[in-house]
């Protein structure tokens, strides 16, 4: 049970139960949807940014606990990053993720976000831990224009 | 005399499978079935005993594959009650079946304007064979609705139907919700429209005899892997005249006649539609597969399996906050079902360490799924290896995911 436990913590369970975050944002300037084909799960994430700085985020999820929980995560973090500090953080993550031995990589960056470590035990769910993150890196330079 | 499910389960080696430490509870039957002893057995002998390529070799070996081979069809033949061998094709699976069909089917009655005729409950592999014919041809798909119970809506079917209607391709039981379709009737009013009638008989074949004569159907769809045999190797039935009116699907070697540059000319079915090499021992293995299924009392596997799908039905209705999606007056042993609070891919992730084998997500129905407002359910699906006890402990399970995600 324990691999399990670590996967389901008390923090994901609580962002699955609670998000942070959750709906449309108002007055959004760029959005972006990611989609599994393998499991049909779809998140919607909306943002905000000024001057390439993110200054809202938030996000609609239909998903598992992992994808709802990482999404809600993320939205708890970015405010005030560039698109660049987006990008390094998320390749971080991955790092963590894809690592099994990343005790060492954890960085305090990476904020509630280390409480996805049970997904290193489970690979079939690093996509559902990262789905949010690539519909927001993906697009988030492109579409962010800001006025 | 009674139904003893610990002696058949002796004949599976891999249910004796550990899961960390916990027993395996396969219940992912409508994914893929577990095999008997000897159908692994008939596929290494086949290799250690058999293997040479088929129909064109004169020396002992070649002789004896293609005459296995030959054999394998006969087999399939009898086991659907076609009328002789030369209407069944050896294809990949169902999907190929599907595909084979779309393409010659529709190379030789399809154009602008016809219709082919679906269900809201078509797996993906019964609906984009399909798009594609309707984009190359013009042709215009359209679809039989189902009811909240997850039954066709026979009415609309009627409605639908007309004289626009060239085919209609139905499944013959619905991977996502269990529901036995009304078949025969379908084929007999396709008919009076003057349509020919598909079946995917996919999840149909492993849970009870299927007699193609009988349902008058045109075609006739289903793999091999859901039969507990390999994978990689199914059937399609074709009524001959039909098989016999319709070009060839791929090109290539084994289904010609005599090659010229300047004009070739095909086999007579089935050999016109088999192209290259197939899958031999595959075909053999399926063979073997259904004489084992043969050899079983079929009305005792129906009423174990009709009994396991009462009990699960009763004891997962019990659940707080489950909701068990198909729910028609006819169907085979399968549950979907989602939870309150609780995602179908967390639930399969918590059940597998219990070990227990659940399918979670969309089935390769998408278009179902968002009839009834859901992206994801849970789906146990039970064969007739399955038990009562199996059922308890993922009922136990369930209940730990519950008490997990309050």
């Amino acid at each position: 049970m324990s691999d399990l436990l670590q996967l389901y913590q008390d923090i994901i369970l609580n962002h699955n139960k609670r998000p942070l975050n959750y709906g449309e944002l108002d007055g959004h300037t760029g959005k972006a949807q990611a989609h599994n084909p393998l499991c049909g799960d779809n998140v919607t994430v909306y943002w905000k940014s000024v001057d390439d700085i993110l200054t809202g985020i938030t996000f609609e999820a239909q998903g598992c606990a992992i994808s709802r929980a990482s999404a809600s995560i993320m939205t708890g973090l970015l405010n005030g990053k560039s698109s660049e500090e987006i990008k390094d953080l998320f390749s971080k993550l991955l790092g963590f993720l894809l690592d099994p031995d990343s005790e060492a990589t954890m960085d305090e960056q990476l904020g509630d976000l280390v409480a996805l470590s049970g997904v290193r035990k489970y690979p079939a769910r690093i996509k559902c831990a990262t789905l949010a993150w690539h519909a927001l890196v993906d697009n988030v330079s492109k579409a962010s224009g800001g006025e | 005399m009674s139904f003893d499910v610990a002696s058949i389960r002796k004949e599976f080696p891999i249910l004796k499978t550990l899961v960390g430490k916990k027993p395996l509870v396969y219940l992912d039957n409508a994914a893929t079935t577990q095999k008997p002893r000897r159908v692994i057995q008939a596929l290494e002998s086949y290799y250690t005993e058999t293997n040479a390529n088929i129909h064109r070799g004169v020396h002992y070996l070649a002789e004896r594959a293609t005459e296995a081979y030959e054999e394998a069809r006969r087999v399939v033949a009898r086991f659907l009650n076609a009328g002789t061998e030369d209407e069944v094709i050896f294809v990949r699976g169902t999907t190929e079946g599907i595909n084979l069909i779309a393409h010659s089917f529709g190379k030789r009655f399809i154009e602008s304007g016809d219709e082919i005729l679906i269900s809201t409950m078509e797996h993906h592999a019964n609906i984009v064979p399909w798009q594609l014919l309707c984009e190359s041809t013009g042709a215009i798909l359209k679809v039989i609705p189902v009811s909240d119970a997850g039954e066709l809506d026979m009415e609309a079917f009627d409605q639908l139907l007309s004289e626009r209607t060239k085919l209609v391709s139905v499944v013959h039981v619905s991977n996502s919700l269990g529901t036995i379709n009304p078949v025969k009737t379908i084929v007999e009013k396709s008919h009076a429209a003057g349509a020919k009638v598909l079946l995917d008989g996919a999840q149909a074949v492993g849970h009870f005899l299927v007699d193609v004569r009988d349902l008058d159907c045109d075609f006739y769809v289903f793999s091999g892997h859901k039969l507990f045999g390999a994978t990689g190797i199914g059937a399609v039935y074709g009524k001959y005249d039909m098989l016999d009116s319709l070009p060839p699907y791929q090109g290539g070697g084994d289904m010609i006649s005599q090659v010229t540059f300047e004009k070739t000319t095909y086999k007579a079915p089935p050999g016109r539609f088999e192209a290259g090499t197939p899958h031999i021992a595959g075909a053999i293995a399926m063979a073997e597969a259904i004489h084992y299924l043969n050899e079983l009392d079929r009305t005792d596997l129906i009423s174990h399996e009709h009994d396991l799908l009462e009990y699960a039905t009763g004891s997962l209705s019990e659940l707080d906050g489950l909701k068990i999606y198909g729910t028609a007056a006819e169907k085979v042993s399968l549950l979907s079902f989602t939870m309150e609070g609780t995602h179908p891919h967390d639930i399969a992730t918590v059940l597998d360490a219990d070990g227990i084998a659940i399918r979670a997500g969309h089935h390769c129905t998408q278009p179902l799924l968002q009839r009834y407002g859901i992206s994801a359910t849970g789906r146990a699906s039970l064969a007739f290896y399955n038990t009562r006890e199996e059922i308890d402990k993922l009922v136990e399970s369930l209940k730990k995911i519950q008490v997990l995600f309050a």
